[in-house]
């Protein structure tokens, strides 16, 4: 479901309102699937019975010319003297009508697919043109960074957002919606970003760093910013976005365009099996009628591939569109399921943004809860998550104490590397680096040489875990000073990680690693998590470079990014995500953006990306593996009347000549009604080596393509025989 | 007894095929892709005016492949319309205009179809020095069409696929010559004739004269069957006793036809760096063969029908020296390698019998199909089977490393269209064009009805894939089976030709993708079952509604 809604929309069909945001949006692609929906997307398909419409899709324009063919042979019939023979077979009376009909359906079926994938993000483009409608910018006219950086002092002009160029600057106040694509030059705000993400929370945009883009169309709630602006009225953000959920920038992408030329190719051979195969009955038996000719066509060119195919493609730039995720072209979305090294930033990807408190280590002398609740007392005004996290530990050990009214805050500083508490009774208390603390304890006296051995021990096997050691320390009112111990922070990995990564490992995919972090840290948390490779202290260089390396040896590379540094990698990368609360010219460099800015995410892309292919390969395989029962069903059926023999290849038992066509074209229809759910779905994708899943889906998708048509042709012949004549 | 004599034979051509399956891959693997040359080979490139290292872009190779082959055709036409005028002719006139084109076509596509009685059509100069000749550089022209393709597997990121000159001297000095002088010998050992005496008369027991063809047989049979060319010194073939005295010369012949298109999966192994994959492409041509000959032998066996039952098996048109299994391994081997010789009728096997020789054909000649060119056209299955088998997992799919894209999938696609496109039309033609049809009905074929049905399916059935042999019941030697045969042939040649090199320069262009767990193996038996799945539906079912117009109209009774 979208979450790109605000007012929340409802579907085409008119099924609930969509909650942006919720969880079980993401395997619900198919599930709206029911007659409603059907009947909402069977104008669009009459519509696209247009013959230059339908030439796009060869296999389908092929069955398009031959109901055309069929119906005027059906119109003409009775003037030429009714149905005539047919391999020395009697035609029944309204053989060719019927022929004509379920031909005609066969086609609108394919657009129907087609319409019902479309739907969905036509409802989409909707709720999205909503929020683009015109407003007014206030254009800064003479903008002096150096002295007047808020633009207070310059005049105003003001525009209509459809007027704005490229560098204008703008002044946005709360409760305005900000008029285009820009970055912040200047301060902070709250913005409302619901129309965009459906996440209903504001967040926080500021000027420079990492988050100062922000999007047309959203809302200011607070302060007051200057943004430039970056891309011209027509070209912005919200406009490629509805561009891409409506499918008119959707391109072929090249596996789509690979299948369409060997299904063409396919289609090519059967017409040219059809056209022959007159000429040559004419000598040894008795020509088919064109009805009959036109039905074995059909059966035999890659019908239900050939009507299904644009769909999956749609669906699958659906499904990421429901997971929040904007793919710029669909050639990225397939590159996702080629993705063989995947780099993955460690702070929020890999570990929770924060390190946590995990462990109280005392020195020799100090007792555990001592160390800790002095510990949780420097923290209790500590707003960073990292002193949270000390209060939670200490809490959870059973240590209480309370807060002090009147103590003396001393915020971290990047010039002591400490931060604490000073009490009114004159003790104070202080955490922070291990030589920062230790520096502020000998001022006042020096450390035991037994403690000072302990407490090196202690920092330095943290240090080694991967951890970060925060020495505590207390002085006393009467001056005298001593170290309490260390308090072991952790980068804490995510729960699941090393399960997901040993899929991707299934899957081919490699898993390196990016921190920021020293070697020794780097692949201490790299172990833990089970990723395959890390590249510690990396710097956006080192990042382009491990890119190309990896390129260079043929492998594909996805990442997400945000910052404006990250931009030259994400460009580089053959997926690169873009988040959306990073720069404008991270986004810009992406090719895929994800407006929950969620790095995990790169995980689900690929996997659609690898269903998306799936799901053409299997019914492919499906399509071309029905071929061998329509034959079975057709071919005994069209010179029986002349050599009764063939009948032994009627294996099924069909009824008679007439009934064997006329179901083997009705099934032909009905599959594709039938797998429609399953093509807007996906098929399932579970990870597991190409080898498995090759012999899992050629089993389910091969197999049950050449044994479905005989069970399916053999129930509507049961059904058809009852039809009077056949 | 006839089976475990039958179970013997086969046995003993699939260990000699298995003992050389190493040896002969990895040679021509050397052959191939060594940087040695040969002071006569160093010779011939002055002479041409060629520079043996520097390699060739795919175009470059094409044209080169072209050149040669349109010299070719040219040349054996003028020698058969001069024939009047040349030494050793045997006073034989000059070959008749359509006549001579259509065998021109049909020795430099290495297809060897005959529409001529060759004893009474041609003299030794001809023989010799237009159809020997072409026996050995058509044959060399197809392995080095597959060793270019080959080499687009093996390369990366370069431009170029070897260069033709060398890879066709190479492959006629190195290879072929070298093994039909060996097999010369042991055919002449086994009592083929080998001389120049003409015609010899003599009387017979019963009084009468009769007159005896002689020859250089042994020679040109050794090339006939290594080369998979098929083209008889005598008009029946390898059934004449000349041709193919006896029993165990039929078995070496047989084992002649299947040596190197059996080899090379290795050399494509070997030149890619992994065997194993040569391997599959083996098992997957060796299944399809396995299969083709034991229902052939059942089906011959079992014999439905009168005479059949009276005999003991369908024997009309077999030798008794050769006995069932004999004719049926020689039939299934000559036309599943596109060799097209024969040492028993094919039109005179039983309906079904006789449907498989086409079928085997149909299959497009890739089990193993002709030298060099089944391999490629194995290959260019497999891209398909792989392109399928690629998006089932998951992967845009790739093939020894490289990605088959809408480029690569384009040129597959057209080739698999070119033969059934050729021979549906050919034989759509022969029946749709009223004067055409009016001569064929006349003139062409021998049993009206259904059977003469499939005696035109077969004609070009052969000509398309190359394969040479016919259903004896139809006359070719008209201008309108000799003219739509030979375009045939020469599409059917060298249009995959056109494409297979094309796709060598887009895969040598290429990177290579590094393996991972997600890469679809292409070496296990689940891939070998894909491909020879592949093949089955993708051409021989395109043919199947054609075939319940002949033989199966005529089997299923």
């Amino acid at each position: 479901m979208s979450t790109i809604t605000t007012p929340p929309v409802t579907d085409a069909a008119g099924a609930a309102p969509r909650h942006p945001g919720s969880s079980d949006r993401a395997g619900r692609g198919g599930g709206t699937f029911g007659p409603r929906r059907l009947a909402a997307a069977l104008p669009g398909a009459l519509r696209k019975l247009d013959p230059r419409v339908m030439w796009h899709n060869p296999v389908m324009f092929i069955v398009e010319v031959g109901a055309a063919l069929t119906t005027a042979i059906a119109i003409a019939e009775p003037f030429l003297g009714g149905p005539g023979e047919s391999g020395g077979s009697i035609v029944p009376g309204g053989f060719t009508w019927a022929i004509a009909v379920w031909l005609w359906l066969t086609v609108v079926f394919a657009n129907l697919a087609e319409s019902v994938a479309e739907g969905r993000g036509k409802a989409q483009a909707e709720s999205l043109r909503a929020t683009r409608s015109s407003t007014t910018a206030r254009v800064v006219t003479s903008y002096d960074e150096a002295t007047d950086a808020a633009a207070e002092r310059s005049p105003l002009r003001e525009v209509s957002s459809g007027d704005l160029a490229v560098g204008d600057l703008v002044v946005v106040v709360a409760g305005e919606t900000i008029p285009g694509d820009g970055d912040i030059v200047w301060g902070i705000a709250s913005v409302d970003e619901s129309a965009m993400t459906g996440e209903s929370a504001p967040v926080v945009r500021e000027s420079g760093g990492d988050r100062s883009a922000v999007t047309g169309g959203t809302r200011v709630l607070s302060d007051r910013i200057v943004v430039r602006i970056t891309s011209r009225p027509g070209e912005t953000f919200v406009d490629r976005m509805i561009a891409l959920v409506e499918g008119a920038a959707r391109q072929r992408t090249p596996n789509e365009i690979a299948l369409n030329i060997l299904l063409a190719s396919l289609s090519i051979v059967f017409v040219i099996v059809a056209l022959t195969l007159n000429p040559i009955a004419s000598y040894a038996a008795a020509p088919a009628s064109l009805a009959v000719l036109v039905a074995l066509l059909v059966c035999l060119i890659p019908t239900t591939i050939g009507a299904l195919l644009s769909a999956i493609g749609i669906a699958g730039m659906d499904r990421l569109v429901q997971r929040n995720v904007l793919a710029m072209s669909g050639r990225a979305v397939e590159a996702a399921g080629d993705v063989t090294t995947l780099l993955l930033d460690k702070t929020g990807t890999i570990t929770y943004g924060n390190r946590r408190a995990v462990a109280f280590v005392p020195v020799p002398g100090v007792d555990g809860s001592g160390l800790a609740a002095a510990a949780m007392l420097a923290s209790l005004a500590d707003p960073t998550p990292e002193g949270a996290s000390i209060v939670d530990l200490a809490s959870a050990e059973g240590v209480h104490v309370d807060e002090v009214p009147a103590a003396e805050v001393v915020p971290f500083a990047a010039q002591t590397r400490m931060s604490g508490l000073d009490l009114p009774d004159g003790t104070s208390l202080r955490k922070g680096a291990g030589s920062a603390v230790v520096a502020w304890v000998e001022a006042s006296d020096p450390i035991p040489e037994g403690t000072r051995e302990a407490l090196d021990r202690s920092v330095d096997a943290i240090a080694k875990g991967g951890g970060t050691p925060l020495v505590v320390a207390r002085r006393s009112p009467d001056g005298r000073a001593r170290v309490l111990g260390v308090v072991h922070l952790k980068d804490v990995v995510k729960a699941g990680l090393a399960e997901r990564f040993g899929e991707l490992r299934a899957m081919g995919i490699r898993t390196v690693m990016v921190t920021g972090d020293n070697p020794l840290t780097a692949r201490a948390i790299a172990a833990e998590a089970g990723v395959d490779d890390v590249l510690a202290e990396a710097t956006p260089e080192q990042k382009l470079a491990l890119i190309r390396r990896e390129q260079e040896g043929g492998n594909l590379v996805a990442m997400t990014g945000d910052g404006t540094n990250d931009a030259p990698a994400l460009a580089q990368a053959d997926v690169g995500v873009a988040m959306n609360t990073g720069t404008s010219a991270a986004k810009e460099a992406g090719n895929m953006v994800d407006l929950d800015s969620d790095p995990t995410k790169l995980i689900d892309i690929v996997r659609i990306g690898k269903q998306l292919l799936i799901t053409r390969g299997a019914l492919t395989t499906f399509s071309i593996a029905n071929d061998i029962a329509k034959y079975f069903a057709i071919i005994p059926a069209m010179f029986a009347g002349v050599f009764p023999g063939l009948a032994v290849l009627n294996v099924m038992h069909l009824h008679s000549a007439s009934s064997a066509v006329l179901s083997a074209i009705i099934f032909n229809a009905i599959i594709i009604v039938v797998l429609i759910p399953l093509a807007l779905r996906g098929v399932r994708y579970r990870p597991m080596g190409a080898s498995q899943l090759l012999g899992r889906n050629l089993l389910v998708y091969g197999l049950g393509g050449v044994i479905a048509p005989f069970i399916g042709i053999k129930l509507i012949d049961l059904v058809v025989s009852l039809l009077p004549g056949f | 007894m006839g089976a475990l004599f039958a179970i013997l034979q086969a046995a003993t051509v699939a260990l000699v095929l298995a003992l050389a399956y190493r040896p002969l891959g990895d040679l021509m693997a050397r052959i191939y892709t060594s940087d040695r040359d040969l002071r006569v080979e160093r010779g011939l490139y002055r002479l041409i005016g060629v520079a043996p290292r520097v390699e060739q872009s795919w175009q470059v190779y094409l044209r080169s492949v072209l050149a040669f082959s349109v010299v070719g055709v040219l040349l054996v036409y003028l020698l058969q319309r001069a024939q009047a005028v040349l030494p050793f002719s045997l006073g034989l006139p000059a070959v008749p205009e359509g006549l001579s084109f259509n065998t021109a076509a049909s020795f430099v596509t290495n297809t060897n179809w005959q529409s001529y009685s060759p004893e009474l059509t041609l003299g030794y100069t001809v023989q010799f020095a237009g159809l020997a000749v072409q026996n050995f550089v058509s044959a060399a022209v197809g392995i080095a069409v597959a060793i270019a393709l080959v080499r687009g597997f093996a390369r990366r990121g370069e431009r170029t696929i070897g260069n033709f000159w060398v890879d066709l001297i190479r492959g006629s000095l190195r290879l072929l010559l070298p093994l039909a002088l060996v097999s010369a010998v042991v055919l002449l050992a086994g009592g083929v004739v080998q001389n120049f005496t003409g015609f010899t008369e003599v009387a017979t027991l019963t009084g009468g004269t009769q007159t005896l063809p002689g020859g250089p047989v042994a020679s040109q049979e050794a090339i006939k069957e290594l080369g998979t060319n098929g083209g008889g010194f005598f008009n029946v073939n390898s059934a004449h006793p000349f041709e193919n005295p006896t029993a165990w010369t039929n078995l070496f012949q047989v084992v002649l036809m299947l040596l190197i298109p059996f080899s090379l999966p290795r050399t494509f192994g070997r030149m890619v760096g992994s065997p194993r994959q040569g391997l599959a492409i083996l098992a997957a041509m060796a299944s399809i063969f396995v299969v083709s000959l034991t229902a052939l032998s059942l089906l011959e066996a079992g014999g439905a029908g009168t005479a059949p039952q009276l005999a003991g098996a369908a024997m009309e048109g077999k030798e008794t020296r050769f006995g069932i299994f004999g004719s049926t391994l020689f039939a299934s081997t000559s036309t599943l390698t596109s060799t097209g010789a024969v040492d028993s009728m094919h039109d005179s096997y039983t309906a079904l019998g006789g449907m498989l020789p086409m079928l085997n054909m149909m299959l497009g000649e890739v089990a193993p199909g002709g030298v060099g060119s089944g391999l490629y056209g194995m290959l260019v299955l497999a891209v398909i089977a792989v392109f399928i088998a690629g998006l089932l997992v998951g992967r845009t799919p790739e093939y020894l490393g490289k990605k088959l894209g809408p480029r690569e999938i384009k040129l597959a696609s057209l080739y698999i269209l070119v033969t059934p496109t050729l021979v549906l039309t050919g034989t759509a033609l022969s029946f749709a064009i009223p004067g055409v049809r009016e001569d064929v009905e006349s003139t062409s074929i021998w049993n009206p009805g259904v059977h003469g049905l499939s005696e035109v399916l077969y004609a070009f059935t052969s000509a398309a894939n190359n394969n040479g042999s016919a259903f004896a019941g139809l006359t070719a030697n008209t201008p309108w089976l000799n003219t739509a045969l030979g375009v045939a042939m020469l599409l059917g040649r060298f249009v995959p030709i056109v494409l297979v090199l094309a796709l060598a320069g887009s895969l040598a262009a290429q990177g290579k993708v590094p393996a991972t767990a997600g890469t679809l193996p292409t070496h296990r038996p689940l891939f070998v079952g894909l491909l020879v799945g592949v093949t089955v539906v993708v051409t021989a079912l395109t043919y199947f509604p054609v075939l319940t117009l002949g033989p199966l109209a005529e089997g299923l009774i």
